[in-house]
């Protein structure tokens, strides 16, 4: 029990750690995602098929091999950063094609009826778009953007077993000081609990303040 | 895909035109961008001889070969474990027992909550567990649960007429779900469950961090290898293709069945599921 008030520092840190890694790679997911989605349902034959072939390969794609090629691979291109904006990177790339299928099928959830009595009132393509389609879009795309970020901080952990501070990683310096190993993973359970509970009461408060009313 | 989306209109000549201009130029720019990432390849001499010569090997061979079929052995285990606990935590969430159902949701919200690596190091750290069984439990515990909300939602997707015919014709519980519901729900669910099992194999690549000698590790092994001058991009350019093709592979069955079932007759009474993974909020209905 006193694991986590003798070593409150120590979790504090890969809390703040996980937390950190959790929001920089949700905000490079989104916005990687969206453009990857833009590009997905862009009229341009060739923006399609790169969103696609992202898409594909990296859904496919297990995250250890991800990191494993991202934090030990990019180095031999003597692309040298620090461990976290690595984690970051790989973290946020695989996310961003999960986030890029959700708005995609956000957007077609929108029906066409929408967008042609948009354009039949004289809408230009931004009002089109920025009024009708995608504020619809949004509405039935919170849920799937929720689990999928709370995936993100799950996955955040494997980041710690490539030696970045984060949660998981406490475990070592904690078991090498001889706490009891069950005590150390309950609060390093707790610490995951709290976080994946704030996201989706988050994402809740969300679809009920915006989401599609059944 | 231009007609299926609320986006823009059917493209007139004009316009036509102007995206075959923008796909030429950035069809131009991704191409110089392979090309820019194949010179620096070059450049850093990936290519070379002693670099690549590891994988003329048998034994090296071997050695991968091994790796894969262990990856695909933890596979095999953890797929069939968390379908069979996927089906017992369903049945305990749709139990008419209040403690039973309350039970079966505790164990599911709790471990889907849970990163599965936390699971799995828990079980090979606290409880010395031999590596490939504690991936394995720790992939059960996770898809297990994943599996058993696919199932539950499965069978509240069957429509509501079914069981209440199957009721009015005098059957019971277990008999409306073992042959009215489960069914149907099976076949609808059947691309949301393989696509489940995508994640299953994506995730056995974690028993490299706790050093189960599955594929990754094989490619660790030889890439650390001074003597072959580190050949680390080459293993990574011969492993991950393995890997994301048989997860590709899978990907594409589960896109199949979704197509197949969807023309079944069998299936009229159930929306038949997209081959995705499930995307429940937790702690919720």
């Amino acid at each position: 029990m006193d694991v986590l008030t003798d070593n409150f520092s120590l979790y504090g840190k890969g809390f703040l750690g996980t937390v950190e890694l959790t929001v920089y790679a949700s905000a490079l997911a989104l916005v990687l995602g969206f453009v990857m989605a833009a590009f997905r349902v862009a009229p341009v034959g060739s923006f399609r098929v790169f969103g696609a072939a992202w898409v594909t390969v990296l859904r496919n794609t297990p995250l250890t091999l991800l990191f494993f090629a991202v934090m030990l691979g990019l180095p031999r291109f003597g692309l040298v950063l620090p461990f976290e904006l690595f984690a970051v990177l790989a973290l946020g790339c695989y996310t961003s094609a999960f986030i890029c299928e959700a708005l995609r099928s956000g957007i077609n959830t929108v029906p066409r009826g929408q967008g042609e009595a948009a354009r039949s009132l004289g809408m230009t393509f931004a009002q089109t778009l920025g009024t009708v389609v995608l504020p619809q879009a949004f509405r039935s795309v919170i849920p799937p953007i929720g689990s999928t970020l709370i995936a993100l901080a799950k996955n955040s952990a494997i980041a710690g077993a490539f030696s970045v501070t984060e949660l998981l990683g406490t475990y070592k310096t904690l078991s090498e000081l001889g706490y009891s190993i069950i005590w150390t993973f309950v609060w390093i359970a707790v610490g995951y609990l709290l976080i994946t509970l704030t996201i989706s009461v988050l994402f809740n408060v969300l679809e009920k303040r915006w989401g599609v009313a059944r | 895909m231009t007609s299926a989306t609320a986006l823009y209109d059917v493209p007139g000549p004009r316009a036509r035109r102007r995206h075959l201009l923008y796909g030429l130029l950035s069809t131009l720019v991704i191409l110089a961008l392979a090309g820019w990432i194949l010179y620096l390849l070059f450049d850093t001499g990936q290519f070379t001889s002693t670099k690549w010569s590891p994988f003329a090997y048998e034994g090296i061979q071997e050695l991968l070969l091994t790796g894969l079929g262990n990856t695909l052995k933890a596979f095999a285990y953890a797929s069939v474990l968390s379908l069979a606990l996927g089906a017992v935590l369903a049945t305990g969430r749709l139990s008419e027992h209040r403690v039973l159902r309350w039970l079966a949701t505790l164990v599911v919200e709790f471990f889907r909550a849970m990163p599965v690596l936390v699971m799995i190091f828990f079980i090979f750290v606290a409880l010395k567990v031999q590596p490939l069984p504690a991936l394995v439990a720790g992939l059960t515990l996770y898809n297990g649960s994943v599996l058993a909300e696919v199932f539950r939602a499965g069978v509240h997707s069957v429509a509501r007429g079914q069981g209440e015919a199957a009721y009015a014709l005098g059957m019971r519980k277990t008999q409306v779900m073992t042959y009215v519901l489960v069914p149907q729900a099976v076949r609808a669910m059947l691309p949301a469950i393989i696509s489940q099992l995508v994640v299953a194999l994506k995730d056995t690549s974690l028993g490299f961090l706790i050093t189960y000698e599955e594929f990754l590790h094989a490619g660790k092994l030889i890439a650390s290898n001074l003597d072959y001058d580190l050949p680390f991009i080459p293993v990574v350019l011969v492993v991950s293709p393995i890997y994301i093709g048989m997860c590709m592979l899978l990907s594409w069955f589960a896109t199949w069945v979704a197509r197949r079932e969807r023309r079944n007759p069998k299936t009229r009474a159930v929306d038949v599921a997209p081959a995705e993974q499930g995307t429940v909020l937790p702690g919720r209905e």
